[in-house]
C-alpha cells in the first residue's frame, strides 16, 4: 500500500512521539510577521531561551502596513510599535527580515513562494491560519497560535496531533471566467465550514493538475475556511518550473537533486485515503458568498437561499440574511456593491491582477463604487507595473496601492464604513472582518470583483469576457 | 524554564453563548490585535457583538464573574489568533464546554491552559437552559473525571486524550517537552536533504 505526501513528510520530520500522544515534528521553515510574534519573543526573553534555528526563520511585515503613506514612523502609533518590535526582535535574534526598505516585502503567504523559500516536502509553520497556502507546493504547512510560535522559535518543533487525509479530485476543465476561487468556494459550500476538521485536504484531478501555482495557492489558502488546517497539491513539473531560478531555491545540480527528492515525496498512485470526494470542474460556475461564513455561497446565476427550504441549519441562514439585509429567494446577481477590493493572500498575485485588469480594460468603475487594488507583494506590484496593469486599473478608476493585507482584515487604514457592501477577492466574510462591525463582504474571484466594480452590482463576469 | 501547573477542577458559574460557527473575529475584533502584549484584551472580548446585541450574554450583568463558557458548534473558527482564547481567559473564563471547537482554537486554548471540553448536543442544551434560567447555578468541571456537575446532574464531557493528559500533568505549555531531547531534533534536521541545500 502506498503512502500519501502527508504521511511521507510527517514521517521524515518526526522527532519522537510525545507522552501526550502527539508527534513532535521538526519544522523546515518558520515564517513570522508582526502580529502574532511580539508576545512570543517576550516569552522567550522571560524564560531566557534563544531561537534554535534562526537560519530556518524568515520575517516580513504585512498586516499593519499602510498602503498609501509608508513613511516612518507610521501615522498609527500602535502599528509603529508593532513594526519596531519586529525590527528589534529580528535584530536581536539574527532573523532575516524583508522589511519595507527591501524590495521583497509583502504578505507572508505571497513572499514565501515568490522567494523560493516554500518548497515541496517541507514542514512549514507560521502564526497565521492561511499558512495552508504553502501546501500548493506539496509542503505540509500549519497555521499556529502565538504560544506555538514561541515553541517553534525555541525548538524548531511543534507538538501536533495526527491528521487524516481527504482526497478532493476535481475532474474536467473549468469553463471561461471560472477560477480556482470558484472551485474552492464550491468545495466549502458542499463540505461545509467544519467538514475538514481533523483532515488535511489533498487536491488533485485533471482540473487541479492543469492549474498554475497561483491558482493552486488560492485553493490551498482557503482550506482553512473549510475547517481543514492543511491543504496540499502533489508537486509536479508545474511546481518545479515555478521554483527554478527563485532566490532561495536550489540552483544547478542541487536543483536536479532537489527535484528527485521532491518527486519522491508526492503521494503514491496506490496511496490509501481516509475519504475521497469528486467534483466535476466543468459544472462549476463563478460563485459569490451571500452570508457571514465562507460556506454560504451560490453560483452567480442562483438565488439567495430561503431559511425555510435550507437543507440544514435554517437558523444560520436567517442570522446571515438578517445581518446582510438580503431577501431570501432573490437573485445574487444584481446585488449592489459600494466597494471593490482586489487583494489578500488568496488572490493578489500577478495572474489575479491580470485577470481583473482584463475585465476592467476599456470600462469605468461605476460612479458609486470605491475600488482598490492592493498587490500581495512589492514583487507583484513591480511585475504588474512592468506590464502596465496599474495604468489599466487607474484609467478605469481603481486606486493602485502598496503591498500588504489591507482591507482583508483592516488592521491598516483601509476599511469599510458602516453598512457598506464590499465585493472582495479575500477569504473571510465574517461579521466585522473588513473593519466595520456592520460592514458586509461578498467573496468572489478577482475577475468577479472587477466585474462588480464596473457594473456597480454583482455581475456575471462571463458576460464581460 | 516553565514549571508544571496541572489543571483539573474548575468551579464557578457559567455563561451561555448560543450559536454555531462563532468565529475569532467576533471573539476579539482584529483592531485589538494591534498590540505587542496580550494585556488588556479581556475588556474587548465580544466587543462588537456586545455593542450590536443588547442581550448578548457578555453584556448581561447576570453572568458577570462566570468562569465556564458554554457554546454550541465549531466555536472559535476562523483565524489562528491566540488573542481569542487569551481574551476569554483574561475576561475570566477558565474553561469552555461546547458541541465542538475549531482545531486551531482548541490547540491555542490548551496551550495557554484553558480547557475546552465537548458535550453531546442535548447536554449542551440542558446546560444552557439551566444557566439561562438560573445564572447563579454553581458548576464544577473536572478534567480528570471528564464531567461537569450542575443542578444535581453530572454531564459527561469529551476531550482528546492528548489534551486531557497535558492539562492533568501540567505539560500544556509544550516548550519544555519539545526541548527535552534536542539532540534528536538535530539528528532529524541533519537527515533532511533540504537543510543543507541538497
Ligand atoms: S491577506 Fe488577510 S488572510 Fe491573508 S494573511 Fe493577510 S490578513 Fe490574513
Amino acid at each position: 500500500m502506498g503512502q500519501t505526501l502527508l504521511q511521507k513528510v510527517w514521517d521524515r520530520h518526526t522527532v519522537r512521539r510525545l507522552p501526550t500522544g502527539q508527534a513532535q515534528l521538526f519544522i523546515g521553515l518558520h515564517l513570522i510577521h508582526e502580529v502574532t510574534t511580539p508576545q512570543a519573543f517576550d516569552m522567550l526573553r522571560q524564560r531566557g531561551i534563544g531561537v534554535a534555528f534562526p537560519e530556518r526563520t524568515y520575517a516580513t511585515v504585512d498586516h499593519i502596513v499602510p498602503t498609501l503613506d509608508q513613511t516612518r514612523p507610521f501615522a498609527d502609533e500602535l502599528a509603529e510599535q508593532m513594526m519596531a518590535a519586529l525590527e528589534r526582535n529580528c535584530r536581536e535574534f539574527g532573523i532575516r527580515f524583508s522589511d519595507l526598505n527591501t524590495d521583497r516585502q509583502g504578505i507572508v503567504h505571497v513572499i514565501g513562494p515568490e522567494l523560493g523559500l516554500t518548497q515541496p516536502g517541507l514542514t512549514i509553520a507560521c502564526g497565521d491560519s492561511h499558512t495552508s497556502t504553502h501546501g500548493a507546493f506539496g509542503a505540509v504547512a500549519f497555521g499556529i497560535g502565538t504560544s506555538q510560535v514561541r515553541d517553534v522559535l525555541a525548538s524548531q518543533c511543534l507538538a501536533i496531533d495526527p491528521l487524516k487525509v481527504r482526497r478532493i479530485s476535481v475532474s474536467g476543465a473549468l469553463g471561461p471566467g471560472v477560477y480556482a476561487k470558484d472551485v474552492i468556494l464550491e468545495i466549502i459550500a458542499r463540505l461545509g465550514v467544519r467538514g475538514g476538521v481533523g483532515f488535511a485536504y489533498e487536491y488533485g484531478g485533471a482540473a487541479v493538475e492543469r492549474m498554475t501555482m497561483d491558482e493552486r495557492m488560492t485553493m490551498c489558502n482557503m482550506s482553512i475556511e473549510g475547517g481543514a488546517r492543511i491543504g496540499y497539491v502533489n508537486p509536479d513539473e508545474t511546481t518545479f518550473a515555478y521554483l527554478e531560478g527563485r532566490p532561495f531555491a536550489p540552483a544547478g545540480e542541487a536543483f536536479e537533486r532537489a527535484k528527485d527528492w521532491w518527486r519522491s515525496m508526492a503521494s503514491d498512485p496506490d496511496a490509501a485515503y481516509d475519504d475521497v470526494v469528486e467534483l466535476d470542474g466543468a459544472a462549476i460556475e463563478p460563485r459569490v458568498t451571500w452570508g457571514i461564513n465562507p460556506g454560504q455561497s451560490v453560483g452567480v446565476s442562483e438565488r439567495i437561499p430561503d431559511p425555510a427550504s435550507a437543507a440544514a441549519d435554517g437558523d444560520a441562514v436567517s442570522e446571515a440574511l438578517d445581518f446582510m439585509g438580503f431577501t431570501a429567494g432573490s437573485p445574487i446577481s444584481g446585488t449592489r456593491v459600494d466597494v471593490a477590493f482586489v487583494g489578500s493572500c488568496t488572490n493578489s498575485r500577478l495572474s489575479d491582477l491580470r485577470e481583473a485588469a482584463r475585465v476592467v480594460q476599456g470600462h469605468r468603475v461605476a460612479p458609486h463604487v470605491r475600488a482598490l487594488v492592493v498587490p500581495g507583494s512589492k514583487n507583484v506590484r513591480r511585475a504588474a507595473e512592468a506590464e502596465g496593469l496599474h495604468e489599466i486599473f487607474r484609467e478605469a478608476g481603481f486606486e493602485w496601492r502598496g503591498a500588504g493585507c489591507s482591507m482583508c482584515l483592516a488592521m491598516n487604514p483601509d476599511r469599510l464604513d458602516g453598512r457598506e457592501v464590499c465585493a472582495s477577492s479575500s477569504n473571510r466574510n465574517f461579521k466585522g472582518r473588513q473593519g466595520s462591525p456592520t460592514g458586509r463582504t461578498l467573496l468572489m474571484s478577482p475577475a468577479m470583483v472587477a466585474a462588480a466594480a464596473v457594473g456597480g452590482e454583482v455581475t456575471d463576469v462571463r458576460t464581460l469576457l | 524554564m516553565s514549571e508544571l501547573r496541572p489543571i483539573d477542577r474548575i468551579a464557578g458559574t457559567a455563561i451561555p453563548l448560543r450559536g454555531n460557527n462563532i468565529d475569532t473575529d467576533r471573539i476579539i475584533p482584529a483592531r485589538y490585535l494591534k498590540a505587542i502584549t496580550f494585556e488588556g484584551l479581556g475588556a474587548h472580548a465580544f466587543e462588537d457583538d456586545r455593542a450590536s446585541m443588547p442581550n448578548h450574554p457578555f453584556a448581561n450583568p447576570a453572568y458577570a464573574g462566570a468562569s465556564i463558557l458554554v457554546v454550541n458548534e465549531n466555536f472559535g473558527s476562523g483565524s489562528s489568533r491566540e488573542h481569542a482564547p487569551q481574551a476569554l481567559k483574561r475576561w475570566g473564563i477558565h474553561a469552555c464546554v461546547g458541541q465542538s471547537f475549531s482545531e486551531i482554537f482548541l490547540g491555542n486554548a490548551t496551550t495557554i491552559g484553558l480547557p475546552c471540553a465537548t458535550a453531546a448536543p442535548e447536554d449542551v442544551e440542558t446546560l444552557i437552559a439551566t444557566v439561562e434560567q438560573s445564572p447563579a447555578t454553581p458548576m464544577v468541571l473536572s478534567v480528570d473525571a471528564q464531567s461537569i456537575e450542575a443542578a444535581g446532574r453530572t454531564v459527561p464531557l469529551g476531550m482528546p486524550a492528548a489534551v486531557r493528559d497535558s492539562l492533568l500533568t501540567g505539560q500544556w505549555d509544550a516548550t519544555g517537552l519539545l526541548l527535552a531531547d534536542f539532540d534528536e531534533v538535530r539528528r532529524v534536521a541533519d537527515s533532511l536533504p533540504y537543510v543543507d541545500g541538497f
